[in-house]
């Protein structure tokens, strides 16, 4: 039997008459790391922003572990376990390594009074193995305002990953990083496969995912137009038509 | 006669540090431009000064007057809390109005344009701060308390939510955190301090009347954390400091009331442009004015 941890059916949102995202649907299983790929605007980060809950749906029905997420607020989805990157990376400029690591990391932050008079569990350990696995060697205390693009690209994955979560989502997170640092995300995303997390990625470079992704989806003007297996999808037509152009 | 005039310009000083880091909490650390802070100061000198004049005990006043405004500044919070940036500043500047609005024609209880005279000096304990000395050595007390309050809040965990939300809202919220809860909690905070501060300074002036609460007002408070800097507490006590003393040099020039007044609004007016042009991160802030 299937474990499905994510089900999108006939999703659609509309921005004014434009179709953003027209009855698409997909599904992802526990331990799977799916692949959403496709041309700009073809509504790829518009369905993570569904997904999270920064847009309201016009129409289908959206489950993340067997419960109904479409209209829920997006904190309220966050808490369910989805953890997710934004394809422009959003940092807390003026805070530092640690204190965005210990913000995904914490539940308990928003009490204001537990915070102010009992502080926090010392989280040293888990900050530094996370660090670890990205492979950000910066000082705890620096600022993500002076972090480099690919570091803090490097940060944005730790804060994603630090968050508890059964579900990551991952947009674009080789977008505009030089050759070296994409290779190590890829080594990255490979270990997390290998550790049996669960992997929503966007991706705009068809190259990148065929070797990590278990199943690619590809959107097309907000539809899905093909999905399966990476080496099937290479060889679609209607991909190649639509999102190579040939 | 110098000792009473540094005295009254110490309690003052005191009196607005208060209101200064209560407005830094929200305006600083949070982001939230709040300009109705004025009218928070205003309804705790109201709540204090009509309390005390049932014959309720000072201590009662004062506690009341900072819960009162607190809950004010968590309504208005709730009210606006769709808004962002530019059209959350107009709002709470609607709100600044209709509370000076209200202070001015909710006669029966206000007195309105006449103000409410003869507030009692406090009593602590049955100990009378009848004499400046006194009351400034309360005010004191008051703004280390309320200083280490908000001090302890930004340090925490919970202050780096703040921080967070300042920078990217959207960033926290798809980490869970809820924003809203986040910004009910330090607005009716920094509500409650602004009413403690409206209730020392209502029963040290002992006359308030609504024109000390004006939106006007509300730029001396901005000047101060602006001069000293965003998201820095030492930077608004500093900043309190100074633009209370830097108009006090008029003094020594014998100029006629009219000129008097408006010669410190052009110095904080110019206060106001050289730090934007020269330090735009204030006397001692890490963040740039955005």
């Amino acid at each position: 039997m299937k474990n499905v941890i994510l089900e999108i059916k006939n999703v659609s949102k509309n921005f004014g008459g434009v179709k953003a995202l027209d009855e698409a649907s997909l599904e992802i299983e526990k331990g799977k790391i799916i692949a959403v790929i496709g041309p700009n605007g073809s509504g790829k980060s518009t369905m993570f922003n569904v997904i999270s809950g920064l847009y309201r749906v016009n129409g289908g029905e959206i489950y993340f572990n067997r419960n109904r997420v479409d209209g829920m607020a997006d904190f309220d989805i966050a808490n369910l376990g989805i953890s997710r990157t934004f394809q422009e990376v959003r940092l807390f400029k003026n805070l530092t390594i640690r204190d965005h690591l210990e913000i995904a990391l914490s539940t308990e932050d928003e009490k204001m009074f537990k915070s102010v008079f009992i502080g926090e569990i010392e989280k040293e350990k888990k900050i530094r193995e996370i660090l670890e696995l990205v492979g950000l060697d910066k000082s705890l205390k620096t600022e993500a305002i002076n972090l480099s693009y690919g570091q803090r690209k490097l940060l944005d994955l730790a804060v994603a990953f630090a968050k508890k979560h059964d579900l990551l989502m991952l947009d674009e997170p080789v977008a505009g990083i030089n050759p070296e640092l994409r290779k190590n995300i890829k080594g990255i995303l490979k270990k997390l496969k290998k550790s049996g997390e669960t992997i929503l990625l966007i991706e705009h470079d068809m190259n990148f995912v065929m070797d990590i992704a278990d199943n690619v989806y590809v959107l097309d003007h907000g539809k899905v137009i093909a999905s399966g297996k990476p080496k099937q999808i290479q060889k679609n037509k209607k991909v190649l038509e639509a999102y190579l152009g040939e | 006669m110098f000792e009473a005039y540094i005295l009254n310009l110490l309690i003052l000083i005191g009196i607005y540090i208060i209101l200064g880091v209560s407005l830094n909490l929200v305006l600083g650390f949070t982001g939230l431009i709040n300009l109705g802070h004025i009218a928070l100061f205003g309804i705790g000198a109201y709540t204090s000064a009509l309390l005390a004049g049932i014959g309720l005990p000072f201590f009662v006043a004062f506690f009341a007057a900072g819960l009162i405004s607190g809950l004010f500044g968590f309504a208005l919070i709730f009210a606006t809390r769709k808004l962002k940036g530019d059209y959350f500043a107009l709002a709470t500047l609607g709100f600044a109005f209709v509370t000076y609005s209200l202070m001015l024609n909710l006669q029966e209880l206000t007195r309105g344009p006449l103000g409410i005279a003869g507030i009692s000096k406090p009593s602590i304990f049955g100990l009378a701060l009848t004499n400046n000395i006194s009351y400034f050595v309360f005010v004191y007390l008051v703004v280390v308390l309320t200083v280490i309050a908000i001090y302890s809040i930004v340090k925490s965990p919970f202050g780096k939510l703040l921080h967070a939300a300042r920078n990217d809202e959207i960033g926290l919220r798809v980490l869970g955190k809820n924003t809203n809860k986040i910004k009910f909690k330090v607005m009716a905070v920094s509500g409650f301090f602004a009413g403690i501060a409206g209730s020392l300074f209502a029963h040290y002036i002992s006359f308030i009347d609504p024109s000390s609460f004006y939106i006007t007002e509300i730029i001396l408070i901005l000047s101060i954390v602006i001069v000293g800097g965003i998201a820095s507490i030492q930077g608004t006590i500093a900043g309190t400091i100074l633009i209370f003393l830097i108009p006090e040099i008029l003094r020594f020039f014998d100029l006629p009331s009219g000129v008097l007044g408006a010669s410190r609004q052009i110095i904080y007016a110019v206060i106001l442009i050289g730090i934007l042009l020269y330090k735009p991160r204030g006397l001692f802030g890490r963040i740039d004015l955005e």
